[in-house]
């Protein structure tokens, strides 16, 4: 059925003035109620229905732009001399301030305000009125309050290319991971981030290869830029000095700067000479010039280097566990580890989840690996000494952390769950020994504190969305640095619960630390005692199969019938006693 | 500020006059805006490293720089 109008109007009539009448109403359609289809519906009593009367309210978020705040000096010179005096000339400024001085208004006037000012000082002098009070009392309060992590900045980059021309920000195409943070060791209002793109194949032409040193204080623009080869997977500060940085590159080389000189690197090592790929970590060591560092990759070498001399790496040892030095066998290193309290040992951990503690000091290669220690399912991300007792060490890895002791060989002695997202960077607290941290690929930071509870983490924090791809604490263990998939570090003050140290609290540490080593270690002599035991008890069966086939196959079958008969009996007697009884 | 008599050299002298002028003149109009009736009589602000007091007036500042007791 087609509906359609048709209006037609005469051309003369175009423009007139409408002309509006009234009409009285008329019926168009009338659908009376049909009673068939009642049945169809049920009558529904009673009916719910909710009204609320309240002020309506809607939520906006607002970001302010941002504010670009700059430091400048401000230049004092003397001014406001009246205009007969000039400043410059010293007789003539003396003279005015010789009459000044005789002026009985000035007089009265130093009196009044000389006595009023005699006052405070001596109040100063008398008591220190800003003394803190009730400190004993103060601690006890402390324990009380809820552990908190507070954001302080959050860096990020913006994305447009162009940028870099306009607005001086700087700007990245491409998202890339922050896979290194390093606080700066004295000012420690620095932080150098190193970003690259860890995925393979993943990095653009156009991406940038740059790294960046930011000052917590300006988030906006990075207070350095450091160029390398390529891009940089981690980077960190000299102990000693704080304006060197040795840094590795995704290709394998290393880069060592300077940050007095500038964002070029001062030398690099040569390609030939360095690791096959990315370099996963470097570290500088303890010596006397202060130069040396060693860097690790997965390609299986560890690498000695002088930062003076890039060129040819000092020493080299190839991480294979059977010790034959074959580099085709050698697991691929993911993170390093060196403690300045034990220097001639460093730890290595490995893509197939197993950490190697070596010796530097050892006379040949092969006694270079000291041991091994396995139990990770993947590779160990992370690893790291407990800052107060050397011999604990942390390892992250998979979708645990577990902690070991350096004399329990086979395996952790504390672990935490498991979790549902990979661990991909963990660290111990510099101030308290049960405290660590550790980054999830869920966005998540988590805090443990072992002596308070293991099942769980003492503080979860969740910091964003992409995944954590690293994690560094400063070293007064209040200011927490972790960097994203996505390039964004986020920059977190805890909470004075999680970095005082509490009273007997190393005691109570080391005794957990001891008690677990020692189960471990009773677990591990008992398992060495079964294994010994299967080992006799296979060799003397080995004896007895050698005698037992002297029997036919039908006496074999008479004599398990005549068995199985007899336990049938036994059975029926013992069941039959049983009713007896009853 | 002109500094007319000082313990302190000059460059300092200088610093302090023109920046602790410029202080007063806000304290004071603050204090005064919060109450027309009242006025400033002593300024103290305590630093980490030590305690700077100044007593103003109409037409003069005295500033002293003291090492608070600790």
């Amino acid at each position: 059925m087609e509906i359609s109008y048709l209006y037609t109007r005469k051309r003369s009539e175009f423009g007139r003035p409408c002309c509006f009448s009234d009409q009285a109403p008329t019926v168009n359609v009338d659908i009376p109620p049909d009673p068939g289809l009642a049945g169809s519906f049920v009558p529904r009593d009673p009916v719910h229905t909710s009204v609320q009367h309240s002020t309506e309210m809607s939520e906006h978020e607002v970001n302010t732009d941002r504010v670009k705040v700059q430091s400048r000096g401000v230049n004092h010179m003397e001014g406001g001399w009246p205009k007969d005096v000039n400043p410059r000339e010293a007789d003539q400024t003396a003279r005015f301030r010789k009459k000044l001085e005789k002026d009985e208004h000035y007089v009265n006037i130093i009196t009044q305000l000389g006595t009023l000012m005699k006052h405070c000082t001596k109040q100063n002098n008398a008591i220190n009125i800003y003394e803190e009070y009730f400190e004993e009392e103060e601690m006890i309060e402390v324990e009380m309050e809820p552990p908190s992590a507070k954001t302080i900045n959050a860096i990020s980059k913006l994305t447009s290319l162009f940028g870099v021309l306009l607005s001086k920000r700087d700007p990245n195409a491409a998202k890339r991971t922050a896979t290194h943070l390093s606080w700066c060791p004295n000012a420690s209002k620095k932080l150098a981030v190193a970003y690259s793109i860890l995925e393979f194949q993943q990095s653009k032409k156009d991406m940038s290869l740059d790294s960046y040193i930011w000052d917590l204080e300006n988030s906006s623009r990075p207070e350095m830029v450091l160029k390398p080869p390529s891009p940089l997977v981690t980077l960190e500060y000299n102990p000693k000095d704080s304006f060197m940085l040795v840094g590795g590159c995704y290709n394998g080389q290393m880069a060592y700067w300077d940050t007095r000189k500038g964002q070029l690197p001062v030398e690099v090592s040569t390609v030939e000479v360095s690791h096959r790929d990315p370099v996963y970590g470097a570290i500088w060591l303890q010596s006397k010039t202060g130069t040396d560092c060693f860097s690790a990759s997965t390609d299986g070498q560890v690498l000695w280097w002088d930062v003076r001399k890039l060129s040819v790496p000092t020493e080299k040892l190839v991480l294979d566990i059977s010790r034959k030095g074959i580099l085709k066998d050698a697991l691929g290193a993911v993170a390093l580890e060196f403690e300045s309290t034990l220097p001639t040992k460093f730890m290595v951990g490995t893509e197939q989840g197993i950490v190697i503690l070596c010796n530097r000091r050892a006379k040949t290669p092969a006694e270079k690996i000291t041991c091994t220690y396995s139990g990770h399912h993947g590779p160990v991300y992370a690893l790291s000494r407990n800052p107060m007792y050397p011999k604990i060490f942390l390892t992250v890895g998979d979708w645990t952390a577990r902690i070991w002791s350096e004399d329990a060989k086979e395996s952790a002695i504390m672990w935490t769950k498991y979790h549902s997202a990979y661990l991909t960077d963990g660290c111990w607290s510099p101030v308290r020994p049960a405290v660590f941290l550790t980054t999830r690929s869920d966005g998540t930071l988590d805090i443990w504190d072992f002596l308070f509870k293991q099942n769980d983490p003492f503080l979860s924090l969740k910091v964003c969305d992409e995944p954590l791809s690293s994690l560094r604490v400063q070293d007064n263990g209040r200011i927490v640095g972790c960097g994203s998939k996505v390039g964004t570090v986020s920059v977190m003050e805890i909470s004075s619960v999680l970095c005082t140290l509490q009273r007997n609290e190393k005691n109570l540490a080391n005794a957990m630390f001891e008690r677990e080593t020692r189960r471990e270690k009773i677990l591990e002599a008992r398992h060495r005692e079964m294994r010994l035991k299967e080992r006799t008890r296979s060799e003397s069966r080995v004896m007895e199969m050698e005698e037992a086939p002297a029997e036919s196959p039908q006496e074999v079958f008479a004599r398990t019938q005549k068995e199985f008969l007899e336990v049938i009996q036994a059975e029926l007697r013992r069941k039959a006693r049983a009713e007896a009884q009853q | 500020g002109i500094p007319v008599r000082t313990t302190l050299d000059n460059s300092t002298t200088v610093q302090y006059a023109a920046l602790l002028q410029q202080l007063i003149m806000k304290a004071r109009s603050t204090v005064r805006d919060i109450d027309p009736q009242n006025d400033l009589t002593f300024l103290r602000i305590r630093s980490k490293k030590r305690e700077i007091m100044v007593a103003p007036d109409k037409d003069y500042l005295l500033v002293v720089v003291q090492n608070p007791c600790e």
